[in-house]
């Protein structure tokens, strides 16, 4: 039990914090219950099977298929598409993974986020050339082909849109109710396999002094972003597969950066060209876009790595609450710092916290998944999760955040999030 | 062939700065060699001719503008046919029109109405034409010629009352364009001073 203020009940030794947060043990002992009511009742698997009598055991089944697809009754289970400038740019938005349908920590690539700024490019792999020039002694271009030859490497880790969270953030002065994967979904998790940024760099002989590279796509945007040296010899990747298979479409296909822990613009897709330079470009969306105005009226400049963060994601908005009893609180956190070390549960709206199980295997700056037991008295309450990480930064309430920057900000927003739950079942997105 | 690794080693290996660059050493050396990837090399050399061609991308001190000029009043004309149906006509933001607007705002960043745009938000006149040479109009990119990108930069500029109705803005007059919030902006990677 961490931090309960004096105010809270004492708790017995079952609970963990206030508002019915359980030690894992009292798992055990609802467990042993549950198996002793079922031997009472006295019935086998197959018994139950028989009665039931499933359709689907008297007939054949569908035929095989080259590409598995999710089930038709799994339909609701997308990613929910947000068009800002409605049809005047219908290639120019973001589509968000529904968080509150999902459990582990890969998101699958359909449902991977999107933020695209003018269409999706059908791209031939055969016409795609990737060039690398600049302050290089040998500018080269790499084909897709050559690409593939090249020794990979694979890191799981999340990508996040620095807009993500913007629900919560100063564009707006209440609280939207809309499902968790609308509050938070512009973050997925994936394997990305590729061949590292620094071998190429190092084929073409580029100049050691030069501080940074500048990418673009070969989308109708043109999207370009400049990137420190340090960080493009560091750990980033021309990644060519997602989970396991070529990137998706929307991801960037053929090819695309991925810069574990920096904020998603700079994982530039359709990855065209990387020019070595001396200084940034300052490009249209480092300088109009992922900025971020404080409240003097200054605003923060390359800002890249995406700071801890978590959010709940069952029970939250989206779903609804069966009654009284107990659940399990489930929930994803990370940080672009490093690896989660902890997250923190409150069930009484940030009185007492306690800490949750993590699952494993914790990646470093990748998606977590986080998870506590809790006996929900019926009453109203407000849950929130905050990570801590690694090297121990951890998140601001929404308030405290707010605060921070200036009117209208959005991006970088990693506010604690909070859900009161209402005793009709509905769950609330509220501002703490 | 000349390796990274040889070359940091050189040069910071015993320096001050080891410390700080000591972990992308490493990081390049297990990048090298460890899993062999300099053993491939299948890049082909680029001409001048094609890195030219490519090279869209310009820089605050103006490195890549290229040849050609343009006047707000020539820009007036190009953006009434091809921005406007967009950015409304002299770029003032309506209801059902793309944002944000193009015009006004100046001296809003401090308020509690802050509005931003080319005029009162972006530190470099560099940006907004290399930006809309790369991505405007959004419905035919890349279709502008450079004068008009400049004519249309321009006019944009005047528009905001940065640069003057008869200014004509080429490589060398964009570099001279103040925008008003140049020291607006605060850089939070280390060791870069913006
Ligand atoms: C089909 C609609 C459309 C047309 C035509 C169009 N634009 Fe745009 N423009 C947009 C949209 C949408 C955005 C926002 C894009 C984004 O945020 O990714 C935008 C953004 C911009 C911006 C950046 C504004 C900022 O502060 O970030 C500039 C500058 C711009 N347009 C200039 C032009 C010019 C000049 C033309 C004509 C040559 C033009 N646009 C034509 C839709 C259009």
């Amino acid at each position: 039990m961490r931090n309960t203020t004096p105010k809270a009940a004492p708790l017995s030794d079952e609970f963990a914090a206030g508002g019915g947060l359980l030690h894992r043990r009292a798992f055990l002992r609802s467990g042993t219950v549950l198996a002793t009511s079922m031997a009472a009742a006295g019935l086998t698997m197959r018994e139950a099977v028989a009665a039931d009598g499933p359709e689907w055991m008297t007939k054949q089944g569908a035929p095989l298929r080259p590409y598995g697809m999710p089930s038709p009754f799994e339909k609701h289970v997308e990613r929910a598409v947000l068009l800002p400038f409605g049809p005047v740019a219908d290639g120019t938005g973001v589509a968000l993974t529904p968080l509150q349908h999902l459990r582990g920590t890969i998101t699958p690539n359909g449902l991977h986020f999107e933020r695209s700024h003018n269409g999706v490019p059908q791209i031939d792999p055969a016409k795609h050339r990737f060039m690398i020039h600049g302050m290089v002694k040998n500018p080269l271009e790499f084909s897709i082909e050559s690409l593939l030859r090249y020794p990979m490497v694979s890191t799981v880790c999340f990508i996040e849109c620095a807009g993500n969270s913007f629900f919560n953030s100063n564009l707006f002065s209440k609280a939207m109710q809309v499902p968790v994967g609308h509050l938070h979904g512009l973050v997925s998790a994936a394997e990305w396999t590729g061949v590292r940024l620094s071998t190429l760099l190092e084929e073409t002989g580029a100049d050691v002094d030069a501080k940074w590279l500048l990418a673009e796509g070969a989308d109708a945007a043109g999207m370009s972003r400049s990137i420190p040296m340090e960080k493009a010899l560091d750990d980033v990747i021309v990644a060519l597969y997602q989970n396991g298979e070529r990137i998706r479409p929307e991801q960037g296909y053929p090819m695309r950066l991925v810069l574990p822990g920096y904020e998603g613009n700079m994982n530039v897709k359709w990855l065209r060209r990387i020019k070595v330079l001396n200084q940034p470009t300052y490009t249209k969306d480092e300088t109009s876009k992922y900025t971020d105005r404080r409240p003097n009226g200054k605003s923060n400049l390359f800002t890249y790595t995406m700071d801890a963060k978590s959010t709940i994601t069952h029970p939250a908005t989206g779903l609804k609450m069966q009654g009284p009893g107990v659940y399990e609180i489930s929930g994803l956190a990370w940080s672009g710092h490093g690896a989660v070390k902890r997250v923190e549960i409150s069930a009484d709206g940030g009185n007492s916290w306690a800490d949750a199980h993590l699952e494993e295997p914790v990646h470093s700056r990748s998606l977590t998944r986080f998870r506590m037991l809790w006996n929900w008295d019926g009453k109203p309450t407000t849950l929130q999760s905050r990570t801590i990480d690694e090297k121990g930064n951890t998140q601001p309430t929404r308030a405290k955040w707010s605060r921070s920057y200036g009117p209208g900000q959005l991006n970088h927003c990693n506010a604690i999030q909070s859900f009161t739950i209402n005793p009709d079942g509905s769950i609330a997105n509220v501002f703490i | 062939m000349f390796s990274f690794k040889e070359i940091f080693a050189d040069r910071w290996y015993t320096a001050a700065a080891a410390a700080i660059f000591g972990g992308f050493i490493l990081a390049f050396a297990s990048g090298g060699s460890q899993d062999g990837a300099q053993a491939v090399s299948l890049g082909k050399p680029l001409s001048e001719e094609v890195i030219a061609a490519a090279d869209l991308s310009i820089t605050p001190d103006g490195t890549n503008l290229p040849a050609g000029s343009g006047t707000p009043a020539q820009g007036k004309i190009v953006f009434a046919k091809k921005c406007a149906v967009c950015h409304g006509p002299e770029g003032k933001w309506r209801e059902g029109l793309a944002k944000p607007p193009l015009v006004g705002g100046i001296g809003t960043l401090k308020s509690d109405k802050p509005v931003q745009t080319v005029g009162s938000f972006w530190p470099y006149a560099t940006t907004l034409f290399d930006y809309v040479r790369r991505a405007m109009p959004l419905n035919a990119p890349l279709s502008l010629s450079d004068d008009e990108v400049y004519a249309v930069s321009a006019y944009i500029l005047s528009l905001n009352g940065i640069i003057k109705e008869n200014a004509v803005i080429d490589a060398k007059s964009l570099l001279k364009v103040e925008m008003p919030n140049r020291s607006g902006f605060v850089s939070r990677w280390p060791g870069h001073t913006h």
